[in-house]
């Protein structure tokens, strides 16, 4: 039944997100069909970072709402795991790769209630498929970049999640790393997991998403990257003619 | 040693414990600052709190005193929210205004009981033992031993039932917010718990020195530890060390016991800050030279593996074409020499086989991973590093 019509995973309704006087984000509507691997893409300050936020629930927006697949984020907490950037943290804080990656476990876990086990386990595994096993005792200020962005991605395999949002997790890693990281997103696409990138690099997006959404304060457009990144949208979205900048390599 | 003595520093050991375990936190939250704030501004609380019950043991003060403390908190997150100033202005703004409040509350209604500026300020560890608590007749010690005790049970506690919140809120408060742990809530327990403390601790060490107790323990054994729980414990132990210490120091030269305590801190944090393996002074000026020399080492090998020339190769002309100081470029020869990556014959540098792998090895992994350190291919190749 391939004209099956995709269940929506994310549904946002007039979403309006303003610091003070200043809207970051203007009445969006979106809805992301369960299953794609999708970037979010936009200049600088178009409100990627605040959009996954206001999707998770962490900042509160001035309008609108958000759903996931049909109820407010609060009661779905379980479908989600967050990676945030990698620079929103202090890497010299006291703790090993392996107990950042147990971070994951604790959603399920609730209040008060410590990790086990049953949760070294999940994390162990984890690490393996982030190839980072044999980092596990390293303190995080010792790992390198990538190797950082690696143990943020097991946090988030951890929660073993349905929905994955990953704010930039191709920011300053290395080649290694980035194949690494796209390699297991695909594999949570292909496991039927819908994962909501922000990504700065248009030159990987075709090859790496097989879903888009162009923002710039408001939404441009969205859907498959086949159909619509194309200079229209990217010229819509960035304000400049990215026509010749895209097609001979040079952004 | 009396009794007196023993009660004076089991007081100052609980205090210590107590002010470190929040102080922990609020060093990994870069929150220090807050709590010079707290510390000051609790000040009415604790004269409102004395004047409703004219007790200084009295809950009454903790609870007025912990109100102004999250007050505080409040205050500066509120003034800084306007946008108008930054962090630091709008501590310095909230504190000294609601310390001034109290300063002129004492002036004007206390000038005849024992409650002065300067006893709030730098307390009186030396009195606690006098002021005792006798119930049915029996004395059951101290007051404030009962007070401080009580405070670091429930510190404890809260501390052992949300480490694994606290712990998360502190680290990723995205992370925190995203799987349902409201990283506010734990901001203000943790900021409440901040402010009964230095209500609790106020009375044996002063206001002022309660901000050494909390910051100093923790930021030395920060350098010492990656482990979060030994550095609330190792925290803790600095504090009851320097405690006992500066109490028998005070006691030496006949000086004011939380002065001798907080200088104590003091030197403690200048050893650790000099010796500390790894972040310490002499151990990153060793780490930074041999990471020159390592360098060093390698822009010399790229040069010979890039020059044929046996001009360019020859261990007496190395200098004027690498341009290095004599006794430089003899260090990197030898370095090189003793991991066997060159050889030299005729006065003629050549690389080795190993050479000639680390050199191609090192310039594919520089070209290929920009962002990550050579950390991989140096513990390879390298053998002088431990």
């Amino acid at each position: 039944m391939d004209d099956e019509i995709p269940k929506i995973a994310i549904a946002i309704d007039d979403l309006t997100v303003a610091y003070n006087y200043k809207p970051v984000l203007w009445d969006i509507d979106l809805q992301i069909p369960e299953g794609v691997l999708m970037a979010i893409v936009g200049p600088n300050g178009a409100g990627k970072s605040t959009l996954l936020k206001s999707i998770l629930d962490i900042i509160k927006p001035l309008a609108g709402s958000v759903t996931v697949y049909g109820k407010p984020y609060k009661k779905q907490r379980d479908l989600v795991a967050y990676v945030p950037q990698k620079g929103s943290v202090d890497w010299d804080f006291p703790t090993t790769a392996l107990d950042v990656v147990m971070m994951g476990t604790y959603g399920s876990l609730g209040w008060i209630k410590r990790p086990g086990q049953k949760e070294k386990k999940l994390a162990l595994e984890a690490l393996e498929k982030v190839g980072m096993l044999p980092f596990q005792n390293r303190q995080i200020s010792q790992l390198s970049g990538g190797q950082q962005q690696r143990i943020f991605l097991a946090r988030a395999l951890v929660q073993n999640a349905a929905i994955y949002f990953m704010d930039e997790p191709f920011q300053g890693v290395d080649a290694t790393t980035e194949k690494a990281i796209i390699q297991i997103l695909k594999e949570l696409r292909k496991a039927g997991k819908t994962v909501i990138v922000v990504h700065h690099d248009l030159q990987t997006v075709p090859e790496y998403f097989d879903w888009v959404t162009f923002l710039n304060v408001k939404k441009i457009a969205t859907g498959p990257v086949a159909q619509i990144f194309n200079d229209d949208n990217l010229t819509k979205t960035y304000g400049i003619n990215y026509k010749t900048s895209i097609t001979e390599g040079k952004l | 040693m009396t009794s007196a003595q023993l009660e004076i520093q089991i007081i100052l050991s609980l205090v210590a414990i107590a002010c470190a375990l929040p102080g922990v936190f609020l060093v990994l939250r870069k929150m220090a600052l807050i709590s010079d704030a707290i510390s000051h501004s609790i000040l009415p609380g604790i004269v409102i709190g004395f004047f409703m019950t004219q007790d200084l043991a009295s809950p009454m003060l903790i609870l007025m005193a912990t109100l102004t403390g999250v007050l505080t908190v409040v205050l500066v997150e509120y003034i800084q929210k306007t946008g108008l100033v930054k962090e630091d202005t709008a501590i310095g703004l909230v504190f000294p205004s609601l310390f001034s409040v109290g300063v002129i509350l004492i002036a004007r209604n206390a000038g005849d009981v024992h409650l002065d500026v300067d006893a709030v300020l730098l307390g009186e560890v030396a009195f606690a033992p006098f002021d005792r608590w006798v119930y049915n007749g029996t004395d059951m010690g101290p007051k404030s031993l009962w007070m401080i005790g009580t405070i670091l049970s429930v510190t404890i506690c809260l501390l052992v039932l949300f480490y694994k919140e606290l712990k998360v809120a502190t680290f990723d408060a995205g992370l925190a917010a995203s799987l349902g742990f409201t990283p506010i809530g734990i901001h203000y327990g943790l900021m409440t718990i901040s402010s009964v403390t230095t209500v609790g601790a106020f009375d044996a060490i002063g206001a002022v020195l309660v901000v050494a107790f909390m910051i100093v323990p923790a930021a030395c054994v920060y350098l010492l530890t990656t482990n979060l729980k030994k550095l609330l414990l190792g925290a803790s132990l600095v504090g009851v060390f320097a405690s006992v210490t500066g109490y028998w120091l005070a006691h030496a030269i006949d000086a004011s016991i939380a002065g001798t305590i907080a200088t104590v801190l003091g030197l403690i944090f200048f050893l650790v800050y000099l010796f500390a393996p790894g972040k310490g002074y002499f151990s990153q000026w060793y780490k930074i030279k041999q990471q020159k020399t390592e360098v060093a080492m390698l822009v010399f090998m790229l040069h010979i593996a890039n020059h044929e020339e046996e001009k360019e190769r020859n261990i007496n002309h190395l200098q004027e074409h690498i341009n290095w100081s004599q006794q430089r470029a003899k260090k990197v020869v030898k370095l090189a020499m003793q991991n066997n990556m060159i050889e030299i014959e005729n006065e003629i540098i050549s690389l080795t086989a190993k050479g000639l792998e680390f050199t191609t090895k090192a310039v594919s992994y520089i070209s290929d991973n920009k962002n990550s350190e050579l950390e991989g291919i140096k513990q390879k190749f390298f053998l002088f590093r431990g």
